[in-house]
């Protein structure tokens, strides 16, 4: 087995597949520096920067994935879609639904999402609960270098528009750029199990719309994804001192969400506590209890998310994003 | 009409110590996430907001300290801000790139090119509500390649909107040289939707207040929005801990970092033609090359001391204005602190 970092494996299996498939192009804002491994082994005409014009580049992603190229188009954060959205949700969502199912948009959007560096509310959301609710759409949101990697591989075969979220708190890359700009004199609350780990020699797709048990547990099951499967771990671990078994499902895509594995988890221990770092409301959260409901199972349920814009200040921020007391705390209250 | 040089320079000088202190601040980690200085682009801000009053509204891009405190907001507000305090300008809500003050009609975005309409939408209000006020959009090189900010400047030519449109052109967006991704000229983008358009040099803040001056006189008597196109240097990049300054400043420590992973995909087996893979990577020197050519580190470049220059004659009065503003910021910093970082 190899080890690889989060970003170190997203870009090898991307590597892998451009080095497959010569349809794939790579562009977005700064891409020639923060994609340079890529551009001197694939060249200028494969990995190119663009202006700061995400409307005009998305939109250009979308058409020519239709048109037979398989552009990866880089965002440099997820909340910059806002920024054009148009693309994504009247557009790549909906070639296939009104060519009548006779053509497709098979781009992958690339974007770092998530907080806990102190960027503020403009720029650490998640936002896979929004981007997921649009039909057509497949929303990936990967926890290890290892998923991340067979994803990305995913995606690069989809026939439709895919994004995939990378959380910045798993990425040296961008924590470096964005958060710490080389200083040594910050520091960050990094899952260790989420930044480093043991990848394949050589990378295969992993199924979309799989999940995947990360613990087991009988009392109660934490549903999640991203960053928070491993504070759910965490917390986990300290619930299991208190004599509270909590089993962890990672989630892995958003959407399509595997309905199936959810009600099994859920129908083993009777209660679920959603830890998700999106919105709290008309959100994932909300999502996963209707879909147990719609399947007949009687379940406690609590969630843990981010009930507010994300706040600047260090300190008010990490109360805000799912935590592992908070965590701790809802498990215990569900017990009751 | 002729500024008043010792205001302007007053002015840059406040918002270049403040920044100064900022910058130590971010360095010890006091500061978190992103650090977006407008050191070099002073004289642009000083020039405008000087002649800024009340009713006037600036919309102000990821860059908006030296022009908030030009205005009049609290600096020791602004710097419990910066440091997340609860005391901050936003409660510690904002930070640096998201900074709003109501009472100076000011807001902040993160998102490139926003500034552009919400420039329009103040001045549309102030069309309504105080008549003869205006409103700044203020806002880089890069935005202009953003479709809302192109619609914006169109909107308010058809609307008749009062909105100087100040572009600072420091020639990169992030990281990317202007020349690879703008295409036209920018006054001829401007004239093209409808405005009138100036070009200064940013660093003579003297000659960007003459030209602010007839070019606001203009819009405040309902001629419509114009387009100032002033050039500069950002003397810290894009933001602090940018790559390509830390490789500027410490090359040997910098560039192998980059050079480990360049070296082995360039010669990784499966990918594009030799000829194709060198020229990458000759984009990516030429890159690191106009780094090191990097007008940054050009003392010519900074208006404060193109300033100051003029103000030499009288030293006595200039020591005695720089001293007062060193003492200005020390308080500051002992007041938010409790002591001066050293």
């Amino acid at each position: 087995m190899k080890t690889m970092s989060f970003i170190q494996a997203v870009d090898d299996a991307l590597a892998q597949a451009m080095a497959e498939d010569p349809h794939i192009i790579v562009f977005g804002e700064d891409i020639p520096l923060l994609r340079r491994d890529l551009l001197v082994r694939f060249g200028p005409r494969r990995v190119r920067g663009t202006p700061i014009s995400e409307s005009a580049f998305l939109g250009a992603g979308v058409a020519a994935a239709m048109a037979g190229l398989r552009p990866v188009v880089e965002m440099y954060m997820v909340d910059f879609l806002g920024v054009c959205m148009d693309a994504l949700l009247n557009h790549a969502a909906k070639v296939e639904a009104f060519s009548g199912g006779k053509w497709t948009a098979p781009l992958v959007v690339r974007a770092p999402c998530g907080g806990g560096y102190g960027d503020g509310g403009q720029h650490e959301q998640s936002l896979w609960g929004m981007l997921a609710h649009i039909p057509g759409l497949t929303v990936i949101v990967p926890s290890t270098p290892a998923d991340a990697g067979g994803l990305m591989l995913a995606a690069l075969k989809q026939d439709g528009p895919v994004i995939i979220l990378e959380h910045k708190l798993l990425s040296e890359m961008w924590l470096e750029f964005l958060g710490s700009g080389a200083r040594k004199t910050v520091s960050f609350d990094i899952p260790a199990g989420g930044t480093k780990g043991s990848v394949p020699q050589k990378w295969e797709p992993l199924p979309l719309g799989e999940a995947t048990l990360r613990r087991d547990g009988h009392d109660l099951t934490i549903i999640s994804l991203g960053v928070s499967v491993h504070r759910a771990l965490e917390a986990a671990t300290l619930l299991e001192a208190e004599g509270i078994s909590a089993g962890v499902l990672d989630l892995r895509t958003v959407s399509p969400l595997d309905k199936k594995t959810v009600c099994q988890e859920v129908i083993k221990t009777g209660r679920l506590l959603v830890v998700d770092e999106d919105y709290e409301t008309f959100g994932l959260s909300g999502e996963l209890a209707a879909v147990i409901l719609e399947a007949g199972i009687a379940f406690k349920y609590a969630r843990v998310c981010t009930q507010m814009t994300i706040p600047y200040s260090r300190h008010l921020e990490d109360e805000v994003l799912p935590n592992v007391k908070r965590i701790c705390t809802a498990a215990q209250q569900l017990m009751k | 009409m002729a500024p008043d040089l010792w205001s302007l320079y007053a002015l840059m000088l406040k918002a270049r110590l403040f920044e100064e202190a900022a910058t130590k601040l971010w360095y010890e980690g006091l500061i978190s996430g992103e650090m977006h200085l407008g050191t070099g682009e002073e004289g642009i801000i000083a020039g405008v907001v000087s002649q800024l009053r009340d009713g006037d509204a600036m919309a102000l891009d990821h860059r908006g300290t030296a022009a908030l405190l030009m205005r009049g907001v609290d600096s020791v507000s602004l710097l419990h801000e910066f440091l997340g305090h609860p005391q901050g300008l936003c409660g510690g809500m904002g930070g640096h790139m998201h900074l709003f003050s109501k009472e100076h009609l000011a807001a902040s975005s993160g998102i490139v090119g926003s500034a552009g309409p919400a420039a329009a939408g103040f001045a549309l209000a102030a069309q309504y509500l105080h008549p003869q006020s205006i409103a700044v959009a203020f806002f880089g090189d890069g935005a202009m390649n953003q479709g809302m900010l192109m619609e914006s400047m169109n909107l308010a030519a058809v609307w008749k909107l009062p909105v100087l449109f100040v572009c600072k052109d420091d020639g990169w967006g992030i990281t990317t040289q202007s020349d690879v991704s703008t295409a036209g000229n920018l006054d001829d983008r401007a004239r093209g939707l409808g405005l009138l358009a100036f070009s200064v040099d940013g660093v003579d803040a003297a000659r960007v207040w003459e030209i602010a001056h007839s070019a606001i006189e203009r819009i405040r008597s309902g001629e419509g929005p114009v387009f100032l196109h002033a050039r500069c240097v950002h003397l810290e990049g894009h933001f602090l801990g940018l790559q390509t300054i830390r490789i500027l400043r410490d090359p040997l420590k910098e560039m192998p970092k980059v050079a480990v992973g360049l070296t082995k995909s360039i010669l990784k087996l499966h990918g594009a033609a030799v000829s194709e893979r060198i020229t990458g990577l000759k984009s990516i020197m030429s890159s690191v090359i106009a780094a090191l050519r990097d007008p940054r580190r050009d003392h010519a470049h900074d208006p404060i001391l193109h300033t100051r220059a003029a103000l030499q004659s009288d030293e006595t009065r200039l020591k005695a204005m720089e001293d007062r503003m060193e003492e200005d910021i020390h308080n500051i910093l002992i007041t938010v602190l409790g002591e001066v970082p050293s």
